[in-house]
């Protein structure tokens, strides 16, 4: 299916159910329809409020650090030899990665709810550090729900969530990582709905999380696209970023949709390859089903069971993915590729090295492909890498991996 | 009119509530179930809900998240469960059967594949967890052109005026969740549950049936004087895997929860006199 991009489609998604064309939804249990319903009722009065959004924009801007920086990657781009790429440095942020730009917004919508008490899931730990981060500043009790498998491969972000207050909670049920952990908070929050915000950490989950996570992400690429036009006077060719869930992408992506000359790549982690079952590809290799409230791409068996999936980056180790991008990628407007367990590492080293920049494993993937694209492309093109995060968690993983012992 | 309609006249004709007996299809092994479903049929079952096993349980304990896991690795799924129903209708064809599970494994066989095969094995109903009445789509119309009867929830934070929306869509009986929770959770309260079934019949001429935290012929029998069903499910899974990991075999998991549904069903029926 192709649409005409002259016509704005894409602000009209989601609908008022919640759905982008087919995905999307509320596929929840009943006890959670009237949570949902009145977290949508909030937020369309507080996304028109004026003092709401002031302090929204306050808070991104003195206590996250925004507008995080466009830098030129010169030294990277030139021994490519192809497109200049610019590194959209979300790795900046306080607690260093895009995932506070959600949390600050969510945060703000518990408080002017009248929570108490908000709980998350987190995979790579980011989302876990970001919403103990702001529950700290803001006097929330807070619970992190990590799966097992995550806890142990990155042990200093549950430090940092366990110094900042927050409880972690180790959940041993079923794959022991991401999408286990998002079923341990969906079982506390229809316990708890009454003084508990959920607050989740990517685009997917039942309506109107998509949307909402979405919005609030959407600052980096309305920065990136000001920025762009006034350090290059132009907008970019392309636009790269990793899909997990696919947050980071989203926000990037978002503000450019209507920019027909913007090509987009969601690079989602190819594991040890799409071949293999060893990967987290839903996008390239899977099909679509329900999963965490929404219908979307996933990774399932002949059965609708689903499958366990394969990253080195905790943060990308998840079946499913928002269901905005399975819409943007049947309409054909966003590309989904891989990148391998290998070639994310090989970016890692690489860009830490050559730019004094040490990026995540889950945006290693993005890395690793944009140097591809980068070079098919010409000098006079550029490429926008969202830089979502910094590889200081990651260090005792890539460590273990070259066999050095820290 | 459906077997689960059927089942509940008659019962209401004798003033006596359902026993809902809940187990997960394959949990402890897969030859277990049939026998297990006569033997629940025999010690006072009057509709069976055999619970589909998923990957991702997001509404169940964790009682029932490990008789899910266990199912899987035994090697079940969907149209495994639908071969079990085949079988246990070889010899009880009045029993009301009720599948209930999560959108997921019913979405990708289709919701007409679902019906047909459904329905040809001797079903009579689905219950599924994560299907609102928003997001229906065609499988109460499948579900209706074989006759199934699609199960709805309604939750202690379902305002009443959803409840009748959920109503237009529900058949069959209406399934009340006791409490704000997962399966298992043990914070019950009767008066609380008795209200809503009292909303709820504001809007619904439908059966009631009220599940998750009822575990003992106690608590059976407060939640029996207000509804007209009442759903057992953890403290059975809870109970055949205690005794499975205690060394029991097959015959003593099942005479495990025979055992326990019986005094359940004394519970109930000390209620209704």
């Amino acid at each position: 299916m192709t649409i005409k991009m002259s016509e704005n489609v894409y602000a009209a998604v989601p609908d008022a159910q919640g759905h982008f064309g087919q995905y999307g939804g509320k596929f929840v249990a009943e006890t959670l329809m009237a949570a949902l319903a009145e977290l949508e009722a909030v937020y369309q009065a507080l996304a028109a409020d004026e003092q709401f959004q002031q302090e929204m924009d306050n808070d991104l801007q003195h206590y996250v650090g925004r507008p995080s920086p466009l830098y030129e990657a010169t030294r990277w781009s030139n021994t490519i030899g192809g497109a200049r790429i610019y590194l959209k440095r979300e790795d900046l942020n306080h607690t260093g990665a895009h995932k506070v730009n959600n949390t600050v917004g969510q945060a703000l919508l518990a408080k002017h709810m009248g929570k108490t008490r908000v709980i998350a899931e987190t995979g790579a730990g980011q989302h876990g550090v970001a919403t103990a981060t702001i529950a700290a500043r803001l006097g929330l009790d807070c619970v992190v729900f990590m799966g097992e498998t995550d806890i142990q491969r990155q042990a200093l972000n549950v430090y940092r969530m366990k110094l900042l207050g927050a409880e972690v909670v180790s959940v041993t049920s079923g794959s022991r990582t991401l999408k286990d952990a998002m079923n341990e908070a969906m079982r506390d929050w229809v316990t708890n709905v009454d003084t508990t915000f959920y607050i989740i950490g990517t685009v997917a989950g039942p309506h109107p999380y998509p949307m909402l996570v979405r919005d609030f992400q959407s600052v980096i690429g309305r920065e990136a696209r000001a920025q762009s036009l006034a350090q290059t006077g132009r907008l970019p060719d392309a636009l790269v970023a990793c899909v997990g869930g696919g947050s980071n992408a989203i926000g990037l992506f978002h503000p450019f949709l209507q920019d027909e000359t913007v090509a987009m790549y969601g690079v989602e982690a190819g594991g040890h390859g799409v071949s293999t079952n060893e990967h987290a590809a839903p996008l390239t290799a899977g099909t679509p089903g329900v999963l965490h409230g929404n219908r979307t791409y996933l990774m399932q068996d002949s059965d609708g069971q689903i499958m366990d999936t394969h990253s080195i980056s905790a943060g990308l180790d998840y079946p499913g993915v928002g269901p905005e991008h399975a819409w943007l990628k049947d309409i054909g407007r966003v590309n989904y590729v891989v990148a391998k367990d290998d070639e994310a590492l090989r970016a890692f080293h690489k860009l830490t090295k050559i730019e004094g920049i040490m990026p995540a494993l889950e945006t290693s993937h993005a890395l690793a492909y944009a140097e591809t694209l980068a070079a098919s492309m010409t000098p006079q093109q550029t490429i926008i890498v969202n830089l979502s995060g910094r590889g200081d968690k990651d260090i005792l993983t890539v460590a273990q991996i070259d066999g050095i012992v820290v | 009119m459906s077997r689960i309609a059927g089942r509940f006249q008659q019962l209401a004709e004798r003033g006596r509530t359902a026993l809902i007996p809940y187990i997960v299809a394959g949990d402890p092994s897969q030859d277990v179930t049939v026998p297990l479903m006569h033997r629940m049929v025999e010690s006072g079952a009057d509709i069976i809900e055999l619970g589909v096993p998923f990957s991702d349980p997001m509404s169940e304990g964790p009682v029932i998240q490990q008789g899910h896991e266990r199912a899987l690795e035994n090697g079940m799924c969907l149209n495994r469960v639908l071969e079990l129903v085949q079988e246990f209708r070889k010899s009880d064809n009045t029993t009301p059967l009720l599948l209930m599970g999560y959108a997921n494994p019913v979405m990708y066989m289709g919701y007409a594949a679902f019906a047909d095969a459904a329905s040809a094995a001797g079903l009579d109903a689905l219950l599924t967890v994560d299907i609102p009445p928003e997001e229906v789509g065609d499988i109460n119309a499948e579900l209706q052109r074989v006759g199934m009867d699609n199960i709805f929830l309604v939750a202690p934070t379902t305002p009443e005026e959803r409840v009748s929306r959920i109503a237009a869509e529900a058949s069959g009986f209406i399934y009340y969740v006791s409490l704000k929770g997962v399966t298992g959770a043990g914070h019950l309260n009767v008066d609380e549950v008795a209200q809503r079934l009292a909303a709820i019949r504001r809007h619904s001429t439908l059966p009631l049936a009220v599940g998750f935290g009822i575990k003992d012929a106690e608590s059976a029998r407060t939640v029996a004087a207000v509804a007209d069903g009442v759903v057992v499910g953890s403290a059975l899974v809870n109970i055949m895997a205690q005794t499975v990991a205690d060394g029991g075999n097959a015959g003593q998991a099942i005479d495990a929860v025979a055992g326990l549904l019986h005094e359940i069903r004394k519970g109930i029926d000390s209620a209704a006199s």
